[in-house]
């Protein structure tokens, strides 16, 4: 079955381009994302853009309303997912913890329901 | 064919149920996959074995009737419920149950079924779920004890432990937590989950901080069953011993805890005579066996701590530097301030009253533990010992603020008034 990991962090706590530790990270990314793929688990996944480019829609009474800004304003955000294939939800714990951005942020794991099928 | 008891056969059916529910209920969960439906499955198993074991005798394997009879009613039950609706996983788990599980035989011996007790142990304390749930879940389905039964004892209305249940049960299915004993490298996290939950069973039934009776000796009991069931399965791992080893030792203080009007007696003032040998010496032999596996943890230390005080012949004869030593061990494990209470009360025995107060000193400098009834309680007894009135009057009444425990209560107040005497 599928779940999404949702990585959550401040984004002021993200390591800065062009240090040693943002190296690091986007190394681990890199080795995880390889394994993922090579084992056939990954489903999809990316980085998102900071949240200052976030915008937000709702429909109200048939009128779409356009916002600036995050569906909600709080420290941590989300920054990126993946979309995984595994076995239980063990599995899809022992990958998050292998995101780097786990060891300064959360990662949110939820089973997606399969329609149809 | 074994013969109920002919006064209340009832009540002898329901002990024999009782013990084997959680068994059972962990060879349908792997049966079945779903925690709900099992759970269904035995309950109709049990209404059962109630109306044919009191007249026609209790089967040789109860676990294997009950089994069978539990498989049987759940076929009977999809069948009928197929006529009108047909679900598709209904249906998948009639196929298995129909064909891919071998049939249990009645006269099967209960030695030859596979015991997946620790699955669904490990499922039931995973991580993932909520921790009163995963108390809740553990007591429902290992113990066997009902919605209601678990409510009460945890004082919480009957609805709402009811909700948590059926949470946690979607939770396990909908998220696919799984039913299995976890791998190598989640053992710590998870076995430090299991014990972490049967100490909670445990405590809540030792000392509760709210309700005017200070024990409830039914959880203790199956918090000590509980531990007695993982230590069988899983022999090698010492905490597993080293957690048994200080329910029992604690709880073989149990009859001297509280006076006949229902007051908390400290320590020092137990009757020593009212404690259980036959717990204590099992739970010294036990600590001694896990302590030989060279892996000490928190549990065994704690135990340790709990052997010191049941092996001193009287409060004064306690070895004080010996549990001083353990409670450093234990900070080092478990850096909180609740330990270092302990170690300052510990020290305070061994080294005096006035080293108490210089060590505590560093505890009231970090406030932590400002709400912390034990604290006050602590300080003020230190005081009094060192005696400085005023200061002792000003922690007892701190102290009273924080407290929800009648008996507690009783006891503050009494050592108050002693003082102003």
């Amino acid at each position: 079955m599928q779940y999404l990991l949702m990585i959550y962090a401040a984004e002021s706590e993200n390591p800065k381009p062009g240090t040693a530790e943002h190296d690091k990270m986007m190394q681990g990314f890199t080795e995880l994302a390889q394994d993922l793929e090579a084992k056939g688990l990954m489903k999809g996944g990316n980085a998102l853009d900071d949240v200052a480019t976030a915008t937000t829609v709702r429909v109200r009474n048939g009128k779409a309303q356009t916002l600036d800004g995050p569906f909600a304003e709080t420290k941590e955000q989300l920054g990126g997912f993946f979309l995984l294939e595994c076995k239980d939800l063990d599995e899809a714990i022992q990958y998050a913890g292998r995101i780097p951005s786990a060891e300064f942020g959360s990662i949110e794991i939820r089973p997606v329901i399969s329609c149809g099928a | 064919m074994l013969q109920t008891s002919k006064d209340q056969p009832e009540a002898a059916v329901e002990k024999i149920v009782r013990e084997e529910w959680g068994q059972v209920l962990a060879t349908l969960v792997a049966y079945v996959r779903d925690f709900s439906l099992a759970e269904d499955m035995l309950q109709d198993a049990c209404v059962s074995a109630l109306e044919h074991w009191p007249k026609d005798g209790v089967p040789k394997s109860p676990r294997a009737w009950l089994l069978q009879t539990a498989r049987r009613k759940a076929i009977d039950r999809f069948r009928r419920q197929a006529n009108f609706e047909t679900k598709r996983a209904e249906l998948e788990i009639l196929t298995n149950l129909e064909q891919q599980i071998r049939p249990v035989e009645e006269d099967t011996v209960a030695e030859t079924i596979p015991d997946d007790r620790l699955r669904l142990i490990f499922t039931c304390c995973h991580p993932a779920l909520e921790e009163h749930a995963r108390v809740a879940l553990t007591l429902r389905t290992l113990g066997g004890l009902t919605t209601p039964e678990i409510a009460r004892a945890f004082m919480i209305p009957e609805i709402t432990m009811a909700q948590q249940l059926v949470r946690a049960k979607r939770k396990i299915k909908v998220a696919n937590i799984p039913y299995i004993v976890p791998s190598p490298h989640l053992w710590p996290e998870r076995i430090e989950s299991v014990l972490t939950v049967i100490y909670l069973i445990f405590n809540e039934g030792y000392a509760t901080s709210s309700g005017n009776q200070p024990t409830r000796a039914d959880l203790c009991h199956e918090a000590i069953r509980l531990g007695n069931i993982l230590l069988s399965l899983v022999p090698q791992e010492p905490e597993i011993a080293g957690l048994l080893a200080l329910m029992l030792l604690h709880d073989s203080r149990r009859p001297s805890r509280t006076n006949r009007d229902g007051n908390m007696v400290t320590l020092e003032h137990q009757d020593r005579e009212l404690w259980k040998q036959d717990h204590i010496d099992k739970g010294v032999d036990l600590l001694q066996r896990a302590l030989l596996m060279s892996r000490p943890g928190p549990f065994q230390i704690q135990a340790a701590i709990s052997a010191a005080h049941a092996q001193a012949k009287s409060y004064e004869e306690t070895d004080w530097h010996e549990i001083t030593l353990l409670y450093g061990k234990l900070y080092k494990l478990q850096p909180s301030p609740v330990i270092q209470l302990n170690a300052v009360v510990a020290l305070s025995f061994a080294h005096g009253a006035q080293a108490g107060l210089t060590a505590m000193a560093e505890l009231d400098a970090h406030g932590e533990l400002a709400q912390y009834q034990p604290y006050h309680a602590a300080r003020a007894d230190l005081f009094r010992r060192a005696g400085l009135k005023e200061d002792s009057v000003a922690a007892y009444r701190q102290a009273l603020e924080f407290t929800e425990n009648a008996a507690e209560r009783n006891f503050l107040e009494q050592r108050l008034v002693e003082i102003l005497e």
